[in-house]
């Protein structure tokens, strides 16, 4: 088996972690996506409370989701490992003049990486934790008595800060996927001149997409649009 | 022309070098850029001081030898080499930055001159084919593609000059390895070897402390011969492919 961890200790292997991790967590956000969507419908939180409690009882949807646990900790971790390492590999004396020559966010994926765990890390204790440790109020919809999920939300995207902080996440969301979604695809040797502009149509539209819709849900529930 | 030049001075790997200010008043915008360190170095001699130390060699654009960071990106602002570039290229009185390769790789011998051995090592570690002697084989004899073969010699373009390191922020050498991996992976010369090679390279080029590839593409932008990622990506299927599926080599000492 010392094949096996060579290859993932070498520098192309930490960088397929990287590659394998960071697809399952976009697939991820797509489906978080979908279900937070229903934040916005008119119906005074019912059917996003039930979706909540559907995907917080249903075995198979929790067995994936302590997969997604270990993904986003593998990715962080793993990703300010490899920092720390190619840090090392440019050596004690930096350049007076930093190169420019490539894309902002391709330079800065620790930086904002780092944002998006700390977002993460707050993100989970109000919602989450609240949802699955938390002593939240419940409603009984059709007889069945479900954890008032919404309420929690309602709450704190009434804060102004908070969905400043959300919004600001949600951009660092949208530069990280910007570099991030193609990056991964190259990294794995899936480069070809048939497939390329589809992988970068699709990577950069849901750069742009996915966090914009995440980043709309706060700002109109906010200012109490729904539809 | 009259500039200001920065430039990097220091004595031997193992001392603290810091930046020097020279004013150059006898520039001609038809020098090289290296012209222009020549005519600075031939003052400076005149002077009794120590000559700027750099890199250089053919003075073609073909050898690879020729290095500079210059403000900013390696070998200039033009994408060719340093040697190929001229002083029109930069503006009466402007102030020009220049500084070695930077990376744990390639240690700083003196000045401008960085140590680039590593890239030698890599190639030793598996940039080769074996060719049987006898007879002569007749060059035309092995059917290729064209577009496969335009694709293996734009790859062995690389000469090997090291830019793609210093433009990486992790110093990766991945443009360079992935290019000498390529041009024998795709052509058919090079098959016998082709699980070895990109087993070999890669552990070479990680033994020699180059960092990841985070796929900026600041190598593609700054190689003066215009070698693509498309290669990097080759590099690492064939690495993969190789390392999920070649024959495990165990070496055993000793014999009797």
């Amino acid at each position: 088996m010392k094949w096996f961890l060579d290859l993932f200790s070498s520098s192309l292997g930490r960088k397929v972690l990287m590659a394998l991790t960071g697809i399952f967590l976009i697939l991820f956000l797509a489906v978080h996506l979908a279900g937070n969507l229903q934040l916005l419908k008119d119906d005074a939180g019912k059917s996003f409370n039930i979706y909540a409690d559907f995907m917080g009882h249903n075995p198979l949807i929790q067995l994936v989701s302590k997969g997604n646990f270990a993904f986003i900790l593998l990715h962080a971790i793993w990703g300010i490992m490899l920092t720390i390492k190619n840090r090392k590999a440019r050596g004690p004396q930096g350049y007076a003049n930093p190169n420019k020559s490539s894309v902002w966010a391709s330079r800065n994926m620790g930086i904002l990486g780092t944002l998006i765990l700390i977002f993460l890390v707050i993100h989970l204790k109000d919602f989450y934790a609240q949802a699955h440790f938390g002593s939240l109020s419940t409603q009984v919809y059709e007889g069945k008595e479900v954890t008032d999920l919404y309420t929690q939300v309602a709450y704190w995207f009434n804060v102004e800060w908070y969905v400043s902080l959300y919004v600001i996440c949600m951009a660092a969301l949208g530069f990280h996927l910007w570099h991030g979604f193609a990056s991964a695809f190259q990294t794995l040797g899936l480069n070809h001149m048939k497939y390329n502009p589809v992988i970068n149509f699709v990577g950069k539209t849901f750069a742009v997409v996915v966090p914009i819709a995440f980043a709309i849900i706060p700002i109109f529930m906010y200012l109490g649009i729904s539809f | 022309m009259k500039i200001t030049l920065k430039v990097w001075r220091q004595k031997d790997t193992n001392s603290k070098g810091a930046f020097k200010t020279y004013q150059h008043d006898h520039v001609s915008p038809d020098m090289s850029f290296l012209e222009m360190i020549d005519v600075l170095n031939e003052e400076l001699t005149h002077k009794g001081e120590e000559p700027i130390a750099f890199d250089h060699d053919c003075r073609e654009g073909i050898c690879g030898m020729c290095s500079l960071y210059i403000n900013g990106r390696p070998h200039g602002p033009l994408q060719t080499t340093t040697c190929q570039l001229h002083m029109r290229s930069f503006t009466d009185g402007q102030t020009i930055t220049v500084e070695p390769w930077r990376a744990s790789a390639f240690p700083v011998v003196k000045d401008l001159v960085v140590d680039r051995t590593a890239f030698d090592r890599i190639q030793q570690a598996g940039g080769y084919i074996n060719v049987n002697t006898g007879g002569v084989p007749d060059a035309n004899v092995i059917p290729i593609a064209k577009k496969i073969a335009d694709e293996a010699f734009d790859a062995a373009t690389c000469i090997g000059c090291g830019a793609c390191v210093a433009a990486c922020k992790n110093a990766s050498a991945m443009l360079f390895v992935s290019a000498k991996v390529s041009q024998f992976a795709l052509l058919p010369q090079g098959q016998v070897e082709r699980k070895e090679r990109a087993e070999k390279m890669v552990a070479q080029m990680d033994a020699e402390g180059f960092g990841s590839c985070t796929n900026t593409y600041a190598c593609e932008a700054e190689c003066p011969k215009g070698i693509k990622v498309t290669n990097i990506a080759r590099m690492n299927r064939e690495y993969f492919t190789a390392m999920l599926s070649s024959y495990q080599i165990e070496t055993k000492g000793g014999g009797d």
